[in-house]
């Protein structure tokens, strides 16, 4: 299954810092620093905790289907490195 | 996802707030490693009280400071030590502190492994007692050794072994990964720079350039499960494969230090007026000296390329590091000492001896004799 039809929000120990460019991501038990490298891929994180799927957060966040691969894979990248937790409702 | 200007320019140009902070908390320390960075040894008389080094974690949490590296001296000289750690903890302020670990007892030790939020380094220069203690002082290897096994058995795992890499540990580096897999634990490597008194042991200390090509392979080899602390930057100018991390120098631009006594530089390595930025005590505080001062403005501004202009590797190394030139003598605008090209050696060879700047601060202890820890 797809990282964007499981619902997802941010790990408890990470803190996030908005920046021009985009955020940095601090995990404070892996120690790990991470980068958001745009504003959108910003808004989907932090929508993510409200949002039935990571496909929702995507769509409200105005991203389309050209576009969604490379979203896609930067949110594996953040689950992967324990950055986002998969949500159980 | 298209980014305008690539991620790194965006670190060149500084951010409104460090991403972390080099923080010495005393110059007092129970060694006298030949090499110390910050000449330390006597705690000053004007360091941060409790209540200024509170004000100061309070002003990191507000601009979301990730977390400080917390040195020294030896930081857990200071008796409030414990205090500022659980401050900063419980203000989001997160802490790897290194040590050379003559005071990480088993209850240290207990005390470290339930905290989230705190990470510990042991330094080590050696993955022997004689190649460690030449450096460190004599019972250092042993002191340290204790250490790793206190967190060890108190279940930290993944706590840091803290390798300054030299001339004479450079045919430890197997040995060093294999200690730290003993112990459970996550080498880190970092370059020896010529500040404080590392200025005094530089010639003799610093790798060759055959090591530091095999170093550049070796670190290559190892990918991320090696840190560096983004401190082999000037390797870039190989031109192969880049080696994890910004491989910039985040000098002013998303590091800095802050010294003992709230002076702040742009970097650990430059204890020296010329990269002296302010004090957390100004008016304003740490946020305006982060933000205003002339010093990281023109950090964060273009950067003369010079002697290195020309030079094909220029893009990937950028000059290589501020400080490795600023104490060897060499002009800022040039190479660096250890340029992979060996432009820095040449140009070394002109420096007249005796011509490169000092520090500014020297907290050595008067006689520096080795040290002896008693064992136990």
């Amino acid at each position: 299954m797809s990282v964007l039809d499981q619902a997802w929000e941010l790990a408890p120990q990470v803190s996030v810092r908005p920046e021009p460019f985009g955020a940095l991501l601090y995990h404070f038990g892996t120690r790990r620093l991470s980068f958001l490298k745009d504003r959108r891929l910003l808004a989907v994180v932090e929508a993510l905790g409200d949002a039935p799927s990571a496909r929702h957060a995507c769509a409200g966040a105005g991203i389309g289907p050209s576009d969604i691969g490379a979203y896609e894979r930067a949110l594996a990248r953040l689950a992967a490195t324990d950055m986002l937790r998969e949500r159980t409702a | 996802m298209s980014v305008a200007v690539p991620l790194v320019e965006h670190f060149a140009r500084g951010l409104d707030a460090p991403i972390c902070l080099t923080w010495e908390l005393t110059y007092a320390c129970n060694l006298a490693c030949r090499h110390c960075l910050s000449s330390s040894g006597r705690r000053d008389p004007a360091e941060l009280s409790t209540a200024e080094a509170r004000a100061v974690i309070d002003e990191l949490e507000r601009m979301q400071v990730f977390y400080v590296n917390i040195g020294g001296g030896e930081p857990t000289i200071r008796p409030d030590f414990w205090e500022l750690v659980d401050y900063a903890t419980a203000h989001h302020v997160g802490v790897k502190f290194s040590t050379n670990g003559v005071r990480v007892t088993p209850e240290v030790a207990e005390r470290l492994a339930q905290s989230d939020y705190v990470d510990v380094q042991i330094s080590l220069d050696g993955a022997t007692a004689d190649v460690n203690d030449a450096v460190r002082g004599e019972g250092s290897f042993a002191a340290a050794i204790r250490a790793m096994e206190h967190l060890a058995a108190a279940g930290f795992s993944g706590f840091k072994v803290s390798v300054v890499c030299t001339r004479h540990n450079f045919p430890q580096l197997d040995s060093f990964q294999a200690l730290a897999d003993r112990y459970g634990a996550q080498l880190r490597l970092t370059r020896l720079r010529p500040s404080g008194r590392g200025a005094d042991v530089w010639d003799e200390l610093h790798p060759t350039a055959a090591q530091q090509r095999e170093l550049y392979d070796w670190l290559l080899a190892h990918g991320e499960n090696v840190l560096t602390g983004d401190s082999f930057f000037h390797l870039a100018g190989y031109g192969g494969d880049a080696l994890p991390g910004l491989n910039l120098c985040g000098a002013g631009r998303v590091v800095c230090l802050i010294d003992p006594v709230g002076d702040v530089y742009a970097c650990p390595f430059a204890i020296h007026d010329a990269f002296r930025a302010g004090n957390v005590r100004d008016d304003g505080g740490f946020a305006a000296v982060w933000r205003a001062s002339e010093l990281f403005r023109t950090l964060r501004g273009p950067q003369a390329g010079g002697a290195c202009a020309a030079c094909s590797a220029y893009d990937a190394c950028r000059g290589g590091c501020m400080a490795a030139k600023f104490f060897t003598g060499l002009p800022l605008d040039g190479p660096d000492p250890e340029c992979v090209k060996g432009f820095g050696a040449v140009r070394l060879a002109a420096v007249e001896p005796g011509s490169a700047p000092r520090p500014s601060l020297d907290h050595s202890r008067p006689a520096a004799v080795p040290v002896t820890i008693g064992r136990r």
